[in-house]
């Protein structure tokens, strides 16, 4: 986004704009309030789950997008979060609120433990150790049976909402994802335009540059990638409140790789990328899986390739040459 | 201010430095000259830390600069351009300009993301410096432009900008004018002396533009094959047989 801003000449004066802007994000910020109300629990349900992806979406978005690194093991932080949630929960008996900051904690320190790697290697090697990261968490999941289920995995309670709401299951767990995922915008938002987004972005732009103005190369990596982490495991505990069970299955590799594909197509690096990305991964590989039953992937495979071709800046890329374009149509109108 | 004792650099069998050695005063504007793969920019990367020194010594500032890590040069007041542009593309003129005060700012990752009061204020004053080095070099007029896509004279000219953010002691500039039109040469010739006075910089230059060289600079150091072969006022330097007999030799 902030990429094509301020061409002055082209583009409408910024206060009128930002007032544009403005209208368009009250606006919308009603229709996500109001959604739950008019909507079928199921479809209640289905977004709540796009919020849920929109938040580790945010973080692979500060790593991959920001941070110019890569990550095929992104479920795996996402794992993390559900399964110490759960665990919290389950063995623990803890209220579930308190297990949000929780699980982003643990999420973080076995980031930053892993992101060792991420401060020496680069591209394909990172992309490998990330990957077996993600390949190595299910048989560790079933092997600890007493603590994870095992194979069974664990069942919970779903929070219920409180009397004086008067929502409905499905509506309060909506409306707390919906709390976290505005939390979890604000806080990156804040943080990609500081110092520190700017180092980050040095960082990806280019490395040497980037050391010889006195950024910090591994501390900038690790740390991109332990708030990463950090954000996909907030997920993971939002998960485990939604579905109320966890097992080793729903976190295999091929959901480290659908979130990278999600980011991909909704669009690396760009504001709203997470959110049409967290729309890819809850509709797309159920759609392909009724399409074809035979063969999801190849319906899945094939759609990563289209858009790509359409729109290789993602979806949200898309989107922003559609407005760019609408925009001119209406000034000349 | 800046000593260069016997600094030797090799790349696997190339010796790209070999025993060089000189000094810089405060203040001083120096010329590096040589023909093309003398070792002037391998010099440059030695005294920013991106290659290691094989032999030799170089002290900054009664400190020795071999011996700190690459992060810590900018913050050290060493500031300096890249030969082939080393700017950030996807980030706007303003931001590159910024990145270049980064050791001037304090906002870490939890403070940045809580958005703290004094993290705004630092905020708001990294934006005015910026801006205020960006209407210095007459980029004011691009500052929200991505820094692809400019013409190539306004580029340089960026860098230098970003340089200058991080208020540096010492510029060093790895061939300023390569490229650029001959007015854009004398107005850059220009904007460097002026910035010089104002800023009390000490300078090293690269360049092959030798009328630049002998208008701005007040002691050239020649280089050839990686061994220091003149040192001496512009019009020595330019006059000396070894001098004339490397740029021929190559040129031959
Ligand atoms: N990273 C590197 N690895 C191997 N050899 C290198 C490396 N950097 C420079 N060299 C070699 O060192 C020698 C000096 O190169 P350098 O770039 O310092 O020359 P230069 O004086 O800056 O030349 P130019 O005027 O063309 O920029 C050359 O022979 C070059 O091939
Ligand atoms: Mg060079």
């Amino acid at each position: 986004m902030a990429e094509r801003r301020g061409t002055g000449r082209r583009g409408p004066v910024p206060a009128v704009r930002a007032r544009w802007r403005g209208l368009l994000l009250t606006a919308a910020l009603l229709a996500v309030c109001a959604a739950p109300f008019q909507l079928v629990p199921f479809r209640v349900f289905q977004l709540t789950m796009v919020l849920v992806y929109t938040v580790a979406l945010i973080g692979l978005n500060l790593l991959v997008g920001h941070g110019g690194q890569i990550s095929l093991g992104h479920g795996a932080f996402f794992a993390v979060g559900a399964y110490g949630t759960a665990i919290m929960m389950f063995h623990g008996g803890w209220p579930y609120p308190v297990t949000l900051p929780a699980a982003a904690a643990v999420a973080f320190a076995i980031g930053l433990a892993l992101g060792v790697p991420a401060t020496r290697l680069h591209g394909l090697y990172l992309a490998l150790v990330t990957l077996a990261i993600a390949i190595f968490l299910v048989p560790l999941l079933k092997r600890f049976e007493s603590v994870t289920g095992g194979s069974m995995g664990l069942t919970l309670a779903k929070p219920r909402p409180p009397a004086w709401s008067g929502l409905a299951e499905d509506q309060w767990l909506y409306f707390l994802t919906l709390a976290a995922a505005l939390l979890a915008l604000a806080v990156n938002h804040s943080l990609l335009r500081s110092r520190v987004g700017r180092a980050l972005h040095a960082v990806r732009d280019n490395e040497t540059a980037a050391e010889v103005m006195g950024v910090r190369l591994a501390f900038h990596k690790r740390m991109a990638f332990a708030w990463s982490a950090m954000f996909a495991g907030a997920a993971g505990c939002l998960y485990t409140w939604v579905i109320g069970f966890v097992s080793p299955d729903s976190f295999t590799v091929n959901l480290s790789i659908t979130l990278l594909a999600g980011l991909v197509i909704g669009g690396l690096g760009a504001t709203w990328g997470p959110l049409l990305g967290g729309l890819f991964v809850m509709f797309v590989p159920s759609l392909s899986q009724d399409v074809n039953k035979a063969a999801p992937g190849v319906i899945f495979g094939l759609l990563i390739i289209v858009v790509m071709y359409v729109a290789p800046t993602g979806l949200a890329g898309l989107v922003r040459r559609a407005a760019h374009s609408f925009g001119r149509t209406l000034r000349k109108g | 201010m800046l000593e260069v004792h016997e600094l030797t650099v090799r790349f696997g069998g190339i010796t790209a430095l070999d025993g060089v050695g000189f000094t810089v005063a405060r203040g001083a504007m120096v010329g590096l000259i040589g023909p093309n793969g003398a070792g002037k920019t391998t010099l440059f990367n030695c005294l920013t830390r991106r290659h290691r020194a094989d032999g030799g010594e170089v002290r900054y500032e009664d400190r020795d600069l071999l011996a700190e890590p690459p992060h810590a040069i900018a913050g050290l007041g060493i500031g300096r351009t890249f030969q082939n542009l080393g700017l950030f593309p996807r980030m706007s003129v303003r931001e590159n300009v910024m990145v270049g005060a980064h050791h001037h700012g304090r906002a870490g990752f939890l403070t940045a993301a809580l958005r703290l009061p004094r993290v705004r204020r630092e905020e708001a004053r990294l934006r005015e410096e910026a801006d205020a080095v960006l209407a210095r070099l007459d980029l004011a007029a691009v500052a929200d432009h991505p820094a692809a896509g400019l013409p190539f004279g306004t580029l340089k000219r960026v860098e230098l900008a970003r340089a200058l953010a991080g208020r540096p002691r010492l510029l060093l500039l790895d061939e300023p004018v390569n490229g650029l039109s001959h007015g854009e040469v004398d107005a850059f010739a220009d904007t460097l002396r002026a910035l010089r006075e104002e800023l009390s910089l000490t300078v090293v230059v690269v360049e092959h533009h030798m009328g630049f060289v002998m208008g701005t600079c007040d002691r050239v150091v020649c280089l050839d094959f990686g061994r220091r072969i003149a040192e001496g006022p512009p019009e020595e330097v330019q006059r000396d047989p070894a001098v004339i007999e490397a740029y021929l030799g190559t040129a031959a």
